[in-house]
């Protein structure tokens, strides 16, 4: 019923289709074992004496524990342990600190208050799976109810309950403000000089991953008293990293075993059930299952965080869409697990794959009492896409222009400056409108057709412009009814000179020659050494040197740079010459090369050259990367 | 009953990776005695093929047949760092790590082979069947098997290689949002075709047409299976999925598959897709991950098409037949849109 | 309280166990006797993953007690196979890529072999009705429709 093809003759001059393996429609390597019974997930182990493990979970939204009685649970038949927080050695954490970033702020169990209905306050483990379940139901807590809030703007009232101590403002702290700024250009000038606004709200729901599998562990006493954890996690060494954290143990105490997962799509990596089976087999010294019913998956386990949108355009007549302000709010939940991720990647997507010269977003990541969220397929993206797409569609019906016509008209090409100071490049937008509509017979007028990626930037749309800065809504203010408002504000404090940016990054270079591949062995044309600044191949272009915008058309390879591999050998040409090796392990000298002015635009169309940029290093990033690469906290349990 | 016909677009780019970069992936490839290899990794494969597509990545770069590669994963005693599964990372990071370490690998590999055949390495290619060729003459050649032996019980060599990527991190400004979030995108453009009945509310995708860009199909058919697969969760999570049907309220809550709904075998909707390949300067051999951004564009394609068909904007996932009856009874009913296209 | 004896025959061969009492006809193949084909999916008879056959029908091992399996014959996706020779839909699945991450695949032969002993040239409508009490997340069906339906041809001819 459904069909594929490829569309070869699209970007063929950027392709070598000569490749021998890729592209082939090998058989799956697993697949023999799936249709057998044969591939073995985490929970396809048998072990003798499998003991199994239960959590304890809130009924309520939002509680103080002033007391947990185990003392019924601990006399039920084949109860070998009862767990509570005090068990956990270092009962505070955050999963991104492993890469630096945010501060511990989620007890594996809680200990003195929970913050979500379905928060683990104690786990059983018992004989038998039954037997786990009925002692966890015989727990009894004495809670002390508190007020709680579900809903995102809610949260941000200065008088609304404080979900999470850690960050007593409900907001997760991008410092020094309580949100993500993006600022390109002046929206509000923006919308002043636009013949419509266009203005709507986005709603995305929370969502189950629901992999056919669960989340488990089963965590197995070795040898040399180390612990070997069968796990279905995303991430294999986030998951070791979180353990050896939270449990105080060297990482070389833990051996874990995974890979082969009956579906992800997100909801894995979250390393819950992988410290909470290897604190039962450290505490029982046997092997120790901790595995999600459905039920938990479906309520306890994160979903995709339901993410509000606001959307304000700023539209000409004939459909230029001329400025574009977001404010976005990210629902976390009681803890932050990986939203304030998702707030950052959601503001690097913005506007979407559209060139729009004014843009400015405030993105929020909010706790609420609510069940955390997490990563799902799309994260930090779906939600924003899906209010955008339906944006598109409102300005194009405001503007009586079709809706294809107005992605085309918008898209990004070649070298058109993004929102975040980065050129654009390796688009293909506009070819996917075009093919699509061809294929479901959606008429587009000859313009339309005719457009490309490779060409349509301007020296207007690779400027950066000049930027309004503000710098309302720090840490703190809201929370003091300094702040009220959450859209991107219209008194600014300040101007950026038009053309301000920092240098890119890019791919690390290989740290020995032999690890780099043949240039004539990739199956594409590599960037040219000159325009790459001489960077190896992989590495893509110089990070400090954006790619000249509308690069010229590939240079052709000459046809006979690939002969087939059955043509007669001396009928074949020597290859083309590979392009210089990096000499010696590449230290990134990039570092402080100054920035290249961006390249005038294609065809001298438009000669006057954009506002001179000058070399801008931001004096205050906030830092979401590893600080020293190669300096991992995988490497360690300890706290620092 | 009246069933109105809406025809839906929605186009997206995707960013391939964490984003700021400074998630390392790495990978270390040896041959056995006769010549196999064997890719060792942290990666995990949770459907989307990763052992398969590393495998297929593994052979190009080493020149030698699939069949002769096998991807060994996760276990953490033998497989170097990964950071995971997920930002639609997989085939970016652990492809690229793999494609160095097996650059490696064959550099070692040819050496010997020159050392056994007396020519220099530069003159030397493989045919990607098993045999290593003096460049121009086939039928000076060894195959890669006597090559192993060579290397191991002769020369004393090592047939195995490492690798590691990173995108260096960045970091964020904070009074302007400046970043490096990715080194590439891939692309989508969908469009859906369905059927609202303006008297239950209900929804039927009828027909789904699509192009996706993915820099260069590493293994068609696991592209494929992506492609279909995730449009089939764009639906899913359009017209469907809920954790809390009440959001932000979290009452009525589902507890298992017969109130967690997704469509079924019965509800497949034909989907013609056309893949278009632009290959990213630094992605393994110009492969972007096609994994996450398939589902992307169905969601707001279908809000758009029910627009179209019944005049009824829903703004708030996911569109159930309820919160369509509610818009067509508050603007006294059905208001089609016209036919696009 | 004691455990209950059970024995049955798995994928043709003879099968004794002492099972818990209450206890499900899923955890007896897997850590019982071993057979760790049928998967855990849901322990609510919703999903599917599953699906074994008793005396040729389908049924859903989580929601079976283990001590209603007495005297009956049993077939899960261990015993699919004649030795290293592979069954119809078994090679279906592997050249049509109806299967992802492979934790349905199971219970999806199970029905589907059902399906086809006792309607060996069903239509893709009977296809679709025999396997819809197996969910999953990955695929969209229409791979695992098809390969079930290829097997079908391939029996034919």
């Amino acid at each position: 019923m459904s069909s594929v093809e490829f569309r070869k003759e699209l970007f063929a001059d950027e392709r070598q289709d000569d490749l021998k393996q890729i592209g082939r429609p090998a058989i799956r390597q697993d697949i023999r074992g799936h249709v057998t019974g044969r591939t073995a997930y985490y929970d396809d182990h048998l072990f003798e004496r499998l003991l199994h493990m239960r959590c304890a979970r809130s009924p309520h939204h939002h509680a103080r524990i002033r007391s947990v009685d185990t003392s019924e649970a601990a006399r039920m038949p084949g109860v070998q342990r009862i767990v509570l927080a005090k068990d956990v050695p270092n009962n505070l954490n955050t999963l991104l600190s492993l890469i630096n970033f945010g501060k511990d702020d989620e007890p594996l169990i809680a200990g003195t208050k929970v913050s979500y209905r379905g928060e683990a306050v104690a786990a059983v483990i018992a004989e038998t799976e039954l037997q786990a379940r009925q002692a966890a139901a015989a727990i009894r807590v004495d809670w002390e109810v508190l007020p709680h809030v579900l809903d995102v703007e809610e949260a941000l009232k200065p008088d609304a309950p404080q979900v999470n101590a850690v960050y007593p403002d409900n907001t997760f702290d991008y410092e020094p403000y309580d949100h993500v700024k993006l600022r390109f250009g002046d929206v509000h000038k923006g919308f002043a000089a636009a013949d419509e606004i266009v203005e709507a709200t986005y709603q995305m729901s929370p969502i189950e991953q629901a992999p056919m599998e669960t989340c488990g562990a089963i965590a197995v006493p070795e040898t040399a008293d180390r612990i070997l954890c069968h796990t279905g996690t995303q991430a294999l060494f986030f998951s070791l990293g979180t353990t050896a954290k939270l449990l105080d143990m060297p990482s070389s105490r833990l051996h874990f075993v995974g890979g082969t997962v009956g579906g992800g799509f997100g909801g894995k990596v979250d390393s819950i059930t992988e410290p909470m089976a290897v604190l039962g087999a450290v505490l029982t010294g046997r092997p120790v299952k901790f595995q999600w019913d459905r039920e938990e998956e479906m309520q306890v386990g994160a979903p995709r965080g339901a993410e509000r949108w606001v959307i304000r355009d700023g539209v000409m007549r004939d459909g230029r869409i001329v400025a574009r302000s977001f404010t976005g709010y990210f629902d976390s939940g009681a803890y932050t697990r990986l939203s304030s991720y998702a707030g950052t990647k959601g503001v690097g997507h913005l506007p979407g794959p559209y060139s729009i010269p004014n843009v400015a977003a405030n993105v929020f990541c909010i706790f609420t009492n609510r069940t955390p969220a997490t990563a799902m397929r799309g994260f930090g993206i779906t939600g924003v896409d899906f209010a955008i797409e339906c944006h598109m569609d409102r300005v194009a019906e405001r503007v009586g222009i079709d809706p294809i016509s107005l992605r085309i008209l918008n898209a990004y090409r070649d070298g058109d400056m993004k929102a975040h100071r980065r050129t654009a490049k390796n688009t293909a937008l506009v070819e996917c409108c075009q093919v699509v509509a061809d294929k479901a017979g959606w008429r587009l007028s000859a313009e339309d057709r005719a457009a490309s990626s490779l060409t349509g930037t301007t020296a207007e749309r690779q400027a950066i412009p000049e930027t309004a800065l503000d710098e309302e809504g720090r840490i703190g203010e809201r929370r003091a009814g300094r702040v009220t408002g959450t859209a991107p504000t219209e008194r600014s404090t300040g101007r950026l000179p038009a053309g301000t940016r920092g240098r890119d990054h890019a791919a690390i270079p290989v740290q020995r020659p032999d690890m780099e591949i043949l240039s004539e062995r990739v199956g594409h044309r590599m960037p040219d050494p000159a325009e790459a600044g001489g960077a190896p191949p992989l590495a893509a272009a110089a990070p400090a040197r954006p790619t000249p915008p509308a690069a010229s058309p590939p240079p052709a390879r000459p046809a006979s740079a690939s002969p087939p591999p059955a043509s007669p050998p001396h009928a074949a040409p020597a290859p083309p010459p590979a392009p210089p090796r990096q000499p010696e392990p590449a230290q990134p000298a990039h570092r402080s090369e100054p920035t290249a002015p961006t390249a005038p635009a294609r065809g001298g169309h438009d000669p006057a050259p954009p506002a001179q940029p000058k070399p801008y290093e931001p004096d205050k990033p906030f830092s979401r990367g590893v600080n020293r690469p190669g300096v991992s906290r995988f490497l360690t349990g300890r706290r620092r | 009953m009246t069933l109105h016909s809406g025809r839906g677009f929605a186009c997206i780019n995707y960013p391939i990776g964490m984003n700021l970069g400074g998630d390392p992936a790495q990978a270390l490839v040896h041959s056995t005695p006769d010549g196999k290899f064997m890719v060792t990794l942290s990666a995990i494969d949770l459907g989307q093929g990763m052992k398969s597509v590393t495998r297929q990545i593994a052979a190009e770069a080493l020149g030698v047949p699939i069949d002769d590669v096998y991807v060994d994963t996760a276990d953490s005693d033998t497989g170097p760092h990964d950071m995971g599964s997920f930002a639609s990372r997989g085939t970016h990071r652990v492809g690229n790590a793999v494609i160095r370490a097996a650059s490696e690998a064959r550099a070692h590999m040819m050496e010997a082979a020159a050392e056994e055949l007396e020519v220099s390495p530069a003159d030397l290619d493989t045919d990607g069947a098993g045999n290593i060729h003096v460049k121009g003459a086939p039928t000076r050649r060894i195959t890669v098997a006597e090559t192993a032996i060579a290397a191991q019980f002769k020369q004393g060599r090592t047939l195995s290689g490492r690798g590691i990527f990173l995108i260096e991190p960045s970091g964020v400004d904070p009074d302007t949002g400046e970043m490096s979030p990715v080194t590439c995108f891939a692309h989508a453009a969908l469009i859906i075709d369905l059927t609202v009945d303006d008297e239950t509310g209900e929804v039927e995708v009828t027909k789904i047409n699509s192009a996706y860009e993915v820099g260069r199909a590493l293994n068609s058919r696991l592209v494929e299976q992506q492609l279909i697969g995730g449009a089939w969760m764009g639906v899913s999570h359009a017209l469907y999925e809920t954790t809390e049907p009440y959001y932000p309220d979290r009452r009525e809550g589902p507890l298992d598959f017969n109130a967690y709904l997704m469509p079924g075998p019965g509800e497949i909707v034909p989907h013609d897709i056309a893949i278009l390949e632009r290959p990213a300067p630094d992605a393994p051999f110009g492969g972007k991950g096609p994994g996450e951004m398939c589902a992307n564009p169905v969601l707001p394609a279908i809000a758009n098409a029910v627009y179209n068909a019944v005049g009824v904007r829903i703004d708030a996932l996911p569109i159930t037949p309820e919160k369509i009856l509610r818009g067509i009874l508050a603007q006294g009913g059905a208001r089609p849109q016209g036919q696009r296209g | 309280m004691p455990k209950i004896p059970v024995r049955f025959t798995l994928n043709e061969a003879e099968v004794g166990l002492f099972v818990e009492p209450q206890s499900n006809l899923l955890e007896a193949l897997r850590r019982g006797a071993g057979d760790l084909s049928p998967k855990y999916g849901c322990g609510q008879g919703t999903c599917g993953a599953c699906t074994v056959l008793i005396d040729g029908e389908p049924h859903l091992s989580c929601l079976t007690l283990a001590e209603a399996a007495e005297g009956r014959r049993i077939e899960t996706t261990a015993g699919l196979a004649q030795g290293s020779s592979l069954h119809a839909l078994q090679t279906a699945f592997i050249e049509g890529f109806a299967a992802q991450c492979g934790y349905c695949t199971p219970g999806m032969l199970m029905a589907a072999k059902a399906l086809l002993d006792r309607n060996p040239r069903p239509s893709r409508e009977e296809v679709i009705d025999a396997i819809s009490g197996n969910l999953c997340r990955c695929t969209g069906y229409e791979p695992i429709v098809d390969a079930i339906l290829a097997a079908t041809e391939g029996r034919a001819a």
